[in-house]
């Protein structure tokens, strides 16, 4: 059961994905980025947020994809 | 009177080239090395639990830690017109630990209670804005108490032909070296690990690649390969089995980890950001976990935005964990850290970002303020609030 729900899970989120990236993306020129330029609209995280990745990266068991640390640099998980 | 003409036509060409306004320095690049912006980012962290790995799985987990990080960049332009851009980082953490202070279980206090961890690094990059291409490597160095490390990073990045989707490549390593503290009472005994250090060392390769999907949406996939072989255990941990005795943590010598993440970000009309970010996690001691983020900063005004945001973080614990005194004999690994143990969190808050075409409190250069809290709460009990301020100064 536990096998069958994990697959469904898997099976959602590779379907999500398949339609995001199976939209049609149209060519969007320099001029037209006004609002992807905007400074909160960056893929990844700010500097703001940096302790807070370091913070995670010690209280739990999963780390990395994201930029910051995957490993190493700490006595971390 | 043809000479008079022409000398007057002379002086008036003269004149004209002298009262002639500097030329028009719209797409002049500099390739002076130049400060372009420094950053100051101040953190202040509280938690509490009881958990503490130190004492076995149970006693307090207290902890508060200050962390100031300088950030400055410079950026120059070469003969081929590619962007150089030098990033250099200087942090330090400032960290109290009540359970770091159990080391020694009859000291009233030890060397371990509080510490300071120094970690700068430099990173170096240069962009081909004409090709859409970057490269760049850097360096860093942290430092504690009981914990050296020594990092390394390369990466190479693509865009497609539009300029809509990037290609990222990235390798990073880390040498690190801890030493070898064991709790006081286990110092003598056959088999615990105590004096001098050993290696801990970290390989990892990234691959990301960005899409613009239209003019409010875009996209990316990160996934990381992970292989950490070394000392993986902290040596000042406990562990208690089933039978009263005390043991030093010990986990096997290597471990390998997948994260893959996705991050999507939509502008929703003119006032709203929606970021989403889903991560799934895998490694080989048995952990997998999920994690998903979703933050909406809303625009005030065209400086002002407000950003409220939640995590959620749910893992299953690694094979070897196991909670106080619940380990046996003839378990080859054990630990009885919580960190390593099935739960799941709730992290949530928000922040304020100002951004004022005039600088921030009308100074020019003070381009911009962010403020941003957060609560992070387990299931197994432990919580911590986290708050952070970032200035930004950069020339207008």
């Amino acid at each position: 059961m536990k096998q069958d729900t994990k697959k469904l899970s898997v099976f959602v989120i590779v379907c999500l994905i398949i339609s995001f990236t199976g939209t049609s993306c149209t060519t969007v020129k320099e001029y037209q980025k006004n609002k992807l330029n905007d400074g909160e609209m960056v893929l990844g995280n700010r500097k703001v947020e940096k302790s807070e990745l370091n913070f995670h990266a010690y209280r739990e068991g999963a780390s990395g994809a994201n930029a910051g640390k995957t490993g190493g640099g700490c006595g971390c998980n | 009177m043809k000479r008079i003409f022409l000398t007057a036509a002379g002086l008036f060409a003269l004149l004209h080239s002298f009262s002639q306004k500097t030329q028009d320095s719209t797409g002049f690049k500099s390739r002076k090395l130049k400060i372009e912006e420094v950053n100051f980012i101040s953190s202040y962290y509280r938690q509490d639990g009881n958990n503490a790995a130190v004492t076995g799985g149970i006693g307090s987990q207290k902890l508060t830690d200050i962390v100031n990080i300088t950030d400055v960049k410079l950026v120059k332009y070469d003969r081929k017109l590619r962007k150089h851009s030098f990033d250099i980082e200087v942090g330090i953490d400032s960290y109290t630990s009540a359970s770091s202070d159990q080391v020694d279980l009859k000291a009233n206090s030890s060397a371990s209670y509080k510490d300071n961890r120094y970690y700068p690094s430099v990173n170096w990059s240069v962009e081909n804005e004409t090709k859409g291409t970057g490269f760049g490597m850097g360096v860093s160095v942290s430092t504690e108490y009981d914990y050296f490390s020594l990092g390394g990073n390369v990466f190479f990045s693509k865009k497609n032909k539009n300029k809509n989707g990037e290609f990222t490549a990235k390798f990073q390593a880390y040498l690190d070296r801890l030493s070898l503290i064991a709790p006081e009472e286990l110092r003598g005994i056959a088999g615990v690990e105590n004096g001098g250090s050993a290696a801990r060392n970290t390989l990892s390769g990234s691959l990301s690649w960005s899409q613009i999907i239209n003019e409010r949406l875009q996209l990316m996939f990160i996934a990381d390969v992970v292989q950490q072989n070394g000392y993986l255990s902290l040596p000042f941990h406990r562990v208690y089995f089933n039978d009263a005795s005390v043991h030093q943590e010990k986990l096997p010598g290597s471990r390998f980890k997948i994260p893959l993440g996705f991050r999507a970000n939509y502008f929703l009309g003119d006032r709203f950001i929606i970021k989403t970010f889903y991560r799934f996690y895998t490694d080989d001691w048995g952990l997998t976990s999920h994690m998903v983020n979703i933050e909406v900063p809303v625009k005030i005004t065209p400086f002002l935005s407000v950003s409220p945001f939640y995590r959620f973080y749910d893992q299953r614990a690694i094979k070897y964990f196991a909670p106080y005194q619940k380990h046996t004999a003839i378990d080859p690994y054990y630990t009885s850290n919580y960190d390593l143990s099935k739960f799941h969190s709730h992290f949530f808050g928000a922040g304020i970002r100002i951004v004022p075409p005039k600088g921030v409190f009308g100074l020019d250069r003070f381009n911009m303020l962010e403020l941003r809290y957060g609560h992070y709460a387990k299931n197994t009990g432990m919580n911590s609030d986290i708050i952070s301020l970032h200035l930004k100064f950069k020339k207008t």
